[in-house]
């Protein structure tokens, strides 16, 4: 069907295979590695800049608890979060002295040994899962045809007439609809290659072993602990990315996206024309 | 403050877990976790990991070394922090003068070294981060024997497949810590039983006499208060059978270089 003759209310093919089973796939390891990561992260609940950190030196971020009071230290900016971080009670009303609630941790009690076990096996299933996706979607054409910017989409213009359309929740119709626009272009493309390589890449330079083996990761990333303080922050930026996404998904037509992702079929979005009137031979106009 | 305003929040997000997903999600992956299948699926990753990492470095690549400039302020002393028996007491008394290193096993002539004999043999100095596996790191300067030279004068059997450190240091009554390593590491030249820290002798409470430094792994592998070093073929001969202290008691992976 050529583009120019697509119209609200069309059932076209959107994703591709490779694009729906990667989709699912990460959308599961993700969220398994957030979760099991937030369990490591009570562990040692502060974060450094540069080679080393441990309890003496000062963090950016600390997340604790002072006597009956939990609370978030930002670079200095103490704010209260008791029941909610530092402490809070469990499904059986304990009181937890820890970071991260259990309700988002996996396990939900505290075990470290656990929680790298889930953690390190679905990095290695977000790790290939990505591998396979990047390079089938650069030889299928889903970068050059799909996720590419092209030219005339980075005029400060069109990208600023987007986020107006976007905060308007004013979405594209017809046909419209079919390509990405910039702003899911970029975020797509900061997701893929990107946020969840830094992941995968500081992730690895926590590791004292994979040091040894690539001491450049340490260079370019500035430290073991500067690492674990962007992978912390690029987890944060990926639990944005799936919130943002989530609620566009609702505003966009929750139904009609989500099967766009398991079947591939998308309908074209808008007011579907009414059919024309015809006149009937005989009666009077 | 009471602990009811603690509570709360847990009362409201029960409400909301019981009607939504995230409860059945929770409850979901806490079974999994308890699931001896699927532990077991889980601890194949650990064989992938040492697999995948032992195929990516060369068996003598080495750890960082740090300039002075780069040492912790503060080297956060974490685990024991002294030996428990009456005769590490003893010796911490008179300054490790009659204590003695022990290497036997699977060695063809085993070994007791004194403190000062360690000290005068060649030695080795390396600035280093030490990883713990709870997430921070500390960098110190550490001085001390190679292990691999005690082991070639030991003459090392060539059926040890893996050398055990049995140390002084206890979790509870009776348990004693102890740690393992495979050969590639016990020969590593960074491999050191360190007997200086930081320009000093190494003290008490970062494991005095003598503490283990296998630089590509983290913290729990190296093992403080040294007492004796056995070679052996086969790690199920001790203890709970997993190869060290928190591996038994608490599943730690033995391969810890991640």
């Amino acid at each position: 069907m050529e583009a120019a003759n697509l119209k609200p209310g069309d059932l076209i093919k959107r994703h591709r295979l490779s694009t729906r089973v990667w989709h699912w796939i990460n959308a599961l390891a993700l969220l398994v590695l957030l979760m099991s990561g937030l369990m490591i992260f009570n562990a040692h609940s502060r974060l450094y800049w540069g080679q080393y950190g441990a309890n003496d030196d000062s963090a950016w971020l600390v997340i604790d608890d002072s006597g009956d009071t939990g609370f978030v230290e930002l670079a200095g900016v103490r704010v209260e979060t008791t029941g909610w971080l530092g402490i809070w009670a469990d499904a059986e009303g304990e009181v937890k002295r820890r970071a991260f609630p259990y309700w988002v941790t996996i396990p939900s009690g505290y075990d470290l040994q656990v929680a790298r076990r889930w953690h390190f096996t679905f990095a290695w299933i977000l790790s290939l899962g990505l591998a396979f996706y990047m390079l089938r979607s650069f030889w299928n054409g889903h970068v050059r045809g799909d996720l590419h910017i092209r030219k005339w989409e980075w005029s400060p213009r069109h990208i600023w007439h987007d986020i107006k359309d976007h905060a308007r929740l004013r979405f594209p119709t017809g046909a419209e609809a079919k390509d990405y626009n910039i702003l899911q272009k970029i975020s797509y493309i900061g997701v893929i290659f990107i946020l969840l390589p830094l992941m995968i890449f500081t992730g690895l330079t926590m590791s004292p072993a994979i040091n040894a083996a690539w001491p450049w990761l340490l260079d370019i990333f500035g430290g073991r602990q500067s690492a674990r303080s962007i992978h912390f922050i690029c987890a944060f930026a990926l639990a944005a990315f799936f919130f943002v996404h989530m609620m566009m998904v609702v505003l966009a037509g929750p139904i009609n996206e989500v099967r766009s992702m398991i079947t591939g079929k998308y309908r074209l979005p808008g007011k579907v024309a009414a059919p024309e009137p015809v006149a009937i031979e005989g009666e009077p106009a | 403050m009471t602990h009811e305003k603690i509570i709360m929040p847990r009362r409201k997000f029960l409400t909301g877990a019981a009607l939504g997903g995230g409860g059945l999600l929770l409850a979901g992956c806490d079974m999994l976790s308890e699931n001896e299948g699927f532990r077991s699926v889980l601890r194949s990753g650990e064989a992938l990991n040492k697999t995948a990492q032992r195929l990516l470095m060369d068996r003598s690549a080495l750890a960082r070394e740090f300039s002075a400039a780069d040492i912790s302020p503060t080297f956060k002393a974490n685990g024991s922090i002294s030996g428990a028996t009456p005769e590490y007491a003893a010796h911490v008394a008179d300054k490790f003068a009659r204590w003695q290193l022990r290497i036997n096993g699977m060695v063809q002539k085993p070994l007791n070294l004194h403190l000062e004999q360690l000290m005068a043999m060649p030695s080795r100095e390396q600035i280093t981060r030490h990883d713990c596996v709870e997430g921070w790191s500390a960098i110190g300067k550490w001085r001390g024997t190679p292990l691999g030279m005690l082991l070639k004068q030991a003459g090392l059997s060539t059926k040890a497949r893996y050398i055990v450190f049995h140390c002084a240091d206890q979790w509870g009554p009776g348990v004693p810590y102890y740690e393992s390593i495979d050969l590639v590491d016990a020969f590593h030249p960074q491999t050191i039983l360190a007997w200086g820290m930081n320009g000093t002798q190494l003290p008490v409470r970062h494991g005095a006499p003598l503490r283990l430094r296998v630089e590509r792994q983290l913290g729990y592998k190296h093992a403080k208060y040294v007492m004796r070093i056995e070679a052996t073929d086969d790690l199920k001969k001790f203890y709970r059978g997993n190869g060290g202290y928190w591996e038994d008691a608490h599943d730690y992976d033995w391969y810890a270089g991640i």
